[in-house]
């Protein structure tokens, strides 16, 4: 294993190599800005000039670094803009979008990087500890545990529980799993709930009802209040300090110890990815925070922003065992990536590491110099960044309108998304006056899809429900997602309890 | 299906790219084509996008047309790009539409309104055949093994695969069934949303046996991490000769995944005869052994009217098996 570090470490130290990184980095985050560009098109748009480069050592090291790239830079937009443009971020924007919007942009994008980078890193060295004997732990979940996983995923609504908005929080948790339901999906044939409407016949796209859900209530919130607009959006003109204090690196270090090797081992996995790994690092940390700090979950926890940040780019680096070790794309984006490398004569698998040890360690090796060369980039970037929203209310909100558009068409380059973005925009910013809260309804949408596929797989595998009882990991996967769902519910009736009795007893 | 299209930047980008590439082959003294576009019902990265875009480099990179662009639209599977070359039939020169086996089902079971019927046949260029693999570490080690386990498990034997019930692995597997005299309606078939999640199915022993496309199967072959149990082709594929096809096992079936280019409807005849010259040529060009090898593709020719009887043949055998299977 040292001396295939060492030929991967002198193959990535290469000045080719390194250029390559760097281009890559600097694309990935650039184009990963744009709200609607997640990694899979800048991938899909890099791959020709990949190929053309010969050497798959240098091809790969280019497209991953444009993969961390683009990863890095979409938190961007969720955390300015509250424009996820990939479901991996959606949870970034929970607490950094409020963050931001309390003048802290600059602290919210230097956690988001510094989170960012831990995740990449400590996840890179797991991999490479690590890989060859994690394939087996990539296959060790079936149908039935994805399920489980992804009920687990959907108890991340709890910390919207909080808030005496449990029924609320329900109902559109709800809503978006129906809305899942549209269109045709893996199980059955034949298309569901389109109307006869050939547009919705691939489903309703991520990245529209993302946009709808967030961004556009946000900009239509700003037009509906004039009040201020002549100013920045983010409170005061002014973007106060860009470093997080001391005893907030306190906080975030455990969290960051915790969800590098969570995100990571969700990532292995196949069929879940970083996605859920955001998801569960929120829903984990929100429930092992304090209670002063459970409160300020959702309101811009310096823990809530760092634990999906963390966790998706954890994740990413774990979505490479499958793929290098069994030759197992988990993704889109790893899909596109294993199309790459069979273009380029590498076949990944079990012997990757043996026949090619250069590329596979050379690979690995460029993650550590990715993440490194992100955060020394983005850094120094990071106040002129902020300065977005310093923009005068009535200059930014037709950018965000414009990227919100542009986001929603560029995906399906199809006019009628641009319909439903506004139709299904107007809706949520209806539920937003109405104070219903709009994440639940994106959180399942992302998971319904994922939950009724694994689950109806088990039930066909089993015949019927007994896998529940049949395999003990479900079991205990299920019961973990209860107690994440009742743990905050029975702690906070409890200290209502408490205050009422000392109330009475007065 | 989550799909991400190409910004109209991109497309010019790798357009750029193309062209840059194109200039730097050969002469374009035998360019049948100054210009070609090709529609991609699907997202990039998918199957259909790289047939068009690898067929568009090494047309160009020959010299035999001298730019190509590419457009992905997607959505209803395949059914909004058919609309679009319909719709637009009189000002799409110089346009192809790639399309593959699934416009012969998704127009059986009703996605789209259209069929092949409704557009210009230009040509079915290249092909993949389908296998069913078990993992390598199986006891199976040939058909005969897999019919007696399935005798012996009856619907717990589960055959898995990366399309909908009805779609194109769920019928290879049921065609091979049906072949050996099998019920094809009692195979538990188990589906999942990608090729890639089924064959992590695979290998977790979550299912028995896969049906997948044979390139997919060789690349994981390769890697002594499955069983090629049996091939679609009629004959041993020379690219990877220890696979036995079906016939020779005694099940008599064979089956190609095609994948071919449409023009839009009422091209001209003269028009249509400088698509399928282009195409034709291309194949002895050394642009396109590149583009082929490297995608591990079969070559197919299968031009005009050739094409026309073999996807009314492909969809009187799929159509009677989806009959029988209860989809129509």
């Amino acid at each position: 294993m040292l001396e295939g570090i060492l030929i991967g470490l002198s193959a990535a130290l290469s000045i080719q190599n390194l250029l390559m990184v760097i281009a890559g980095c600097l694309i990935g985050t650039f184009i990963g800005m744009l709200p609607g560009l997640g990694p899979m098109s800048i991938i899909a748009i890099m791959i020709p000039v990949a190929i053309t480069l010969g050497d798959p050592a240098a091809a790969l090291i280019l497209l991953a670094g444009v993969y961390y790239g683009a990863i890095f830079g979409g938190s961007t937009s969720s955390i300015l803009l509250n424009a996820p443009g990939v479901a991996g971020t959606v949870a970034s924007s929970f607490d950094g979008y409020p963050m931001a919007r309390s003048g802290q942009a600059g602290k919210a994008l230097t956690i988001a990087a510094v989170s960012s980078f831990a995740g990449g890193t400590i996840g890179a060295i797991l991999l490479m500890i690590f890989a060859p004997a994690l394939s087996s732990v990539a296959l060790l979940f079936h149908s039935a545990e994805y399920f489980a996983l992804m009920v687990v995923g959907l108890s991340a609504i709890a910390a919207f529980a909080g808030t005496g908005q449990v029924f609320k929080a329900l109902m559109m948790t709800i809503l978006g799993l129906i809305l899942a339901t549209v269109g045709e999906g893996a199980l059955f044939n034949m298309p569901r709930f389109t109307m006869g409407l050939m547009d919705l016949q691939s489903g309703i796209s991520f990245i529209t009802l993302a946009m709808a859900m967030f961004a556009l209530p946000e900009a239509l919130f700003l037009v509906l209040n004039p009040a201020g607009s002549a100013q920045g959006s983010g409170g005061t003109n002014k973007i106060s300090g860009l470093r997080f204090s001391r005893a907030e690196g306190r906080a975030m270090t455990p969290v960051i110890g915790r969800q590098s090797v969570q995100g990571f081992f969700i990532g292995v996995l196949p069929g879940a990815g970083a996605t859920i790994a955001s998801f569960l690092g929120y829903a984990v940390e929100r429930n092992l925070a304090n209670k002063d700090e459970q409160a300020q979950f959702g309101k811009g926890s310096v823990k809530g922003l760092a634990a999906p940040e963390c966790a998706n780019n954890a994740a990413c680096t774990g979505s490479f065992v499958p793929l290098l070790t069994l030759g197992i794309p988990g993704s889109g984006t790893t899909a596109i990536l294993l199309g790459a490398l069979i273009a380029l004569n590498v076949t990944p698998g079990p012997r990757l590491m043996t026949d090619t040890p250069e590329i596979f360690w050379a690979v690995i090796i460029s993650m550590f110099i990715g993440n490194l060369v992100l955060l020394v980039l983005n850094l120094p970037l990071i106040p002129y960044i902020a300065k977005i929203l310093s923009i005068p209310r009535n200059f930014l909100i037709p950018f965000i309108l414009f990227f919100t558009l542009m986001g929603a068409y560029i995906g399906q380059n199809n006019a009628t998304e641009l319909l439903m973005l506004v139709g299904l925009g107007v809706i949520a910013t209806i539920f937003r006056f109405a104070d219903y809260p709009l994440a639940p309804l994106l959180i399942g949408f992302i998971l319904g899809t994922m939950l009724e596929d694994n689950f109806a797989r088990s039930m066909q595998l089993y015949r019927g429900v007994g896998f529940i009882l049949e395999r003990p990991m479900t079991l205990g996967l299920l019961v973990l997602a209860l107690a994440l769902v009742l743990l905050p519910s029975y702690r906070a009736r409890r200290a209502r309890k408490r205050a009422e009795g000392v109330a009475d007893g007065d | 299906m989550s799909t991400f299209g190409w910004t109209r930047r991109a497309v010019i980008a790798a357009a750029t790219v193309t062209v840059a590439l194109g200039g730097a082959a050969q002469a374009d003294d035998h360019q049948v084509m100054e210009s070609l576009h090709f529609i991609v019902p699907g997202g990039a990265g998918g199957g259909w996008d790289g047939t068009a875009r690898g067929t568009g480099e090494a047309l160009t990179n020959s010299g035999l047309v001298g730019s190509a662009s590419f457009e992905n639209m997607s959505g209803g599977g395949g059914g909004v790009a058919i609309n679009y070359m319909i719709e637009n039939a009189a000002s799409l020169d110089n346009t192809l539409m790639v399309n593959s086996t699934p416009i012969v089902i998704r127009s059986l079971t009703g996605v789209f309104p259209q069929s092949f019927r409704d557009l210009t046949l230009v040509a079915g260029t290249i092909g993949d055949y389908a296998a069913i693999v078990v993992p390598a570490d199986s006891d199976i080690e040939g058909m005969d093994g897999l019919l007696a386990s399935y005798a012996d498990q009856g619907p717990d034997f589960a055959v898995g695969g990366g399309s909908v019930p009805g779609g194109m692995d769920h019928l290879v597997a049921a065609m091979v069934m049906q072949a050996a005299g099998e019920a094809p309606t009692e195979l538990n078939y188990i589906p999942y949303d990608a090729g890639g999640k089924a064959m992590a199915g695979l290998l977790s022993g979550e299912i028995d046996a896969l049906s997948t496309g044979f390139s997919e199967a060789i690349a994981l072959a390769d890697q002594g991490e499955v069983r090629i149990l049996g091939v679609t082709a009629e004959e041993r594929v020379p690219a990877y000769d220890t696979a036995p096809t079906f016939m020779e096992q005694g099940i008599d079936m064979s089956f190609v995944n095609w994948r071919g280019f449409f023009a839009a409807p009422g091209t001209s005849d003269e028009k249509t005869a400088q698509y399928i010259s282009a195409l034709e040529a291309m194949y002895e060009t050394d642009a396109w052994e590149d583009v082929r090898a490297r995608n591990g593709w079969v070559n197919i020719w299968n031009p005009g009217d050739d094409f026309r009887s073999f996807l009314e043949d492909q969809e009187k055998v799929i159509g009677d098996l989806m009959t029988e299977l209860g989809f129509l």
